[in-house]
């Protein structure tokens, strides 16, 4: 294959996100299987100790520049589109977080290229690139060839471990220099959550409630499981955007990362963006009226059943076997 | 204060999808669609800034099965303007989508000039690429994603764009800009039947014919197909009251009761 793999290392408030160590796993075995190169681009200011932990990749390219410090997409775009013009990479893959997608999105554009979206595997075989993409809320997958040079992946959370790619091995760190216009977006402030009244990350037991739940006023069911169990109430996106439950209480990709020994789900899907922030759970049970959602691939148990009839149910057997 | 918003349906998920005979494709014909959820969130966060500061919204959608109900629906909860590009078999490319968009913008009288273009930051049938970035691109204008909040003053907009963990970002960004928004500030409005009706007997929909765009090349699709599982729940059966008792038995083998 013509031109090495790029993996961009998302670095945040100072750290390197996880999904960079999975990316450089991932992107490990794609460049293994096209004979060439895996090299890393790390953008920041005054970041190059983080360039250090990226031992897994042959070689880190590191920009350092003044207006790489904050989250502004156009102007990390504009770096990685002046190093690809250099360099020729053949793919760059880009973590698909809500932190880097902005990144892959504006270059693809600028390089008039696609932005290959929801990858959860990559293969190189022959010349080609072969991406294994998750479509409809994870209810079908394509097979699909990119054959845009670069070809500029965005790759979900969770493609590889994040212990795969770390490395122990000092990283190869070549400093490369960028010219950055002045960007059209001000990037302002960090906005950090108001402390909540409870903090679901330190939960053991959470009851965890989708649009499935349908009504504000039955979100006391899951209160009272929640209650019986010496749990919280957590929820997916459309009840949080609906105002039933506050930001602080949002499981998944915009939400918190949660790991409870107990994660019971009542009308939730099962996408993605949801998952992403569950499935480290110790035992996950889903409620769902489908069953064929996606969320019965990565729950122990599973019921096809009405929420509003299992959870009170259930809740009256905790409540008489506690006594 | 004028805004452009764009939308497209997506197929609805909550009914079994199957592939079709090609097998790189959904098959469409019992396929029911629906508004890409971040798009409805989209009209809604215009129609918030409109009645914050007036002005006028304008909707602008890629024909599909059903959309005169959607349009007629938006022009009820007080868009000013509903425009369809006809002439477009199912849409299977997002790239594709923003060729037409873009070429519809620029060619069709009076759609320009706008304050903010709005459209839903993804769609669960984004395959080869997102709206928002690509048509700003386009234009020249300054975008952003992931946006939850809007606030207009003096030819910027001001956003909050979410990261992780409930860590949000405030952005300033001169208008015009195209955003991709995540989710309106409140929940889209409910507009009742009979206002829609009303809509559908005082308002029309408007018309362009799709323009002629070279269809996207670079990514093909070889294969659809439903996730190989690796794993699968252990279903439990039974009334509530049994896998009620079900649950609370593996629970406490489990020792967690
Ligand atoms: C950039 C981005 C970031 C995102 N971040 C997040 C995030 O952090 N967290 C998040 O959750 N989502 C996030 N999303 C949204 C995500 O894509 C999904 O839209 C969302 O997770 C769906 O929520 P849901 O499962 O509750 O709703 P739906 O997908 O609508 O599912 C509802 C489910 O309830 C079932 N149901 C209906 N009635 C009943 C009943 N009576 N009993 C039992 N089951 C019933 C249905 O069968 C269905 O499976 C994000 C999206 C984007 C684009």
């Amino acid at each position: 294959m013509a031109g090495n793999i790029w993996i961009v290392a998302e670095a945040w408030r100072g750290q390197v996100s996880e999904i960079t160590f999975e990316l450089l796993a991932l992107g490990r075995e794609v460049a293994g299987q096209a004979g060439v190169p895996l090299e890393a681009v790390l953008l920041g200011s005054n970041a190059r100790e983080l360039a250090q932990k990226l031992g897994a990749a042959d070689t880190v390219l590191y920009a350092d520049n003044a207006a790489l410090a904050d989250p502004v997409p156009e102007n990390a775009a504009a770096a990685l589109a002046q190093l690809i013009k250099e360099r020729q990479p053949a793919a760059v893959l880009v973590p698909l977080t809500n932190l880097s997608v902005d990144v892959g999105v504006v270059l693809a554009a600028q390089l008039n290229v696609p932005f290959l979206n929801y990858c959860k595997n990559l293969k190189a075989d022959g010349g080609n690139l072969t991406a294994t993409c998750v479509l409809y809320g994870g209810k079908m997958e394509a097979t699909v060839t990119a054959s845009a040079k670069p070809a500029i992946i965005g790759i979900l959370p969770g493609a590889r471990s994040v212990e795969q790619g770390r490395s122990d091995k000092a990283a190869a760190i070549t400093d490369v220099a960028v010219t950055l216009a002045a960007p059209k977006v001000h990037f302002k402030k960090y906005l950090d959550p108001e402390t909540a009244d409870v903090d679901i990350t330190q939960k053991d037991f959470l009851v965890a409630v989708g649009r499935g739940i349908q009504t504000k006023d039955n979100l006391e069911l899951a209160e009272d499981l929640a209650a019986s169990l010496g749990g919280a109430v957590c929820g997916s996106r459309p009840v949080i955007d609906q105002g039933w439950l506050g930001l602080s209480r949002q499981v998944g990709k915009s939400g918190m990362l949660v790991k409870p020994k107990l994660y019971v789900m009542l009308g939730i899907s099962g996408a993605p963006e949801h998952v992403e922030g569950m499935k480290s759970s110790q035992c996950i049970i889903a409620v769902n009226t489908d069953a064929a959602a996606p969320i019965f691939n990565v729950a122990h148990y599973g019921v096809v059943g009405d929420a509003l009839e299992v959870a009170p149910a259930l809740t009256e057997k905790i409540k008489a076997r506690k006594g | 204060m004028n805004i452009l918003v764009l939308m497209k349906v997506v197929p609805d998920v909550v009914e079994e999808l199957e592939v079709g005979s090609d097998g790189k494709s959904l098959d469409t014909s019992f396929l029911r669609t629906i508004i890409n959820e971040r798009d409805d969130h989209a009209l809604e966060q215009a129609l918030l800034l409109k009645d914050k500061h007036g002005g006028k919204v304008t909707l602008l959608t890629l024909d599909a099965p059903d959309i005169d109900d959607v349009l007629f629906t938006a022009l009820a909860k007080g868009t000013d303007r509903a425009v369809k590009i006809c002439g477009v078999e199912s849409v299977q490319s997002t790239q594709t989508a923003v060729k037409l968009f873009g070429d519809v913008i620029a060619k069709t009288p009076d759609l320009l000039p706008v304050d903010l273009i709005l459209t839903g930051v993804s769609a669960i049938d984004d395959l080869d690429g997102l709206m928002a970035a690509p048509i700003a691109h386009q234009l020249g204008w300054p975008y952003t994603g992931v946006v939850t909040h809007v606030t207009l003053a003096d030819k910027t907009a001001t956003v909050i764009k979410e990261f992780a963990g409930g860590v949000r970002g405030e952005y300033d960004v001169p208008t015009p800009a195209v955003l991709g928004i995540q989710a309106a500030e409140k929940p889209p409005r409910y507009v009742p039947v009979a206002k829609v009706r009303a809509a559908m007997k005082s308002q029309t929909i408007e018309t362009v014919d799709a323009p002629a765009v070279e269809a996207a090349t670079t990514v093909e699709v070889q294969q659809m197909a439903k996730p190989q599982v690796t794993g699968h729940a252990e279903m439990l059966e039974g009334s509530a009251e049994d896998v009620a008792g079900k649950i609370c038995e593996l629970l406490a083998k489990r020792g967690l009761l």
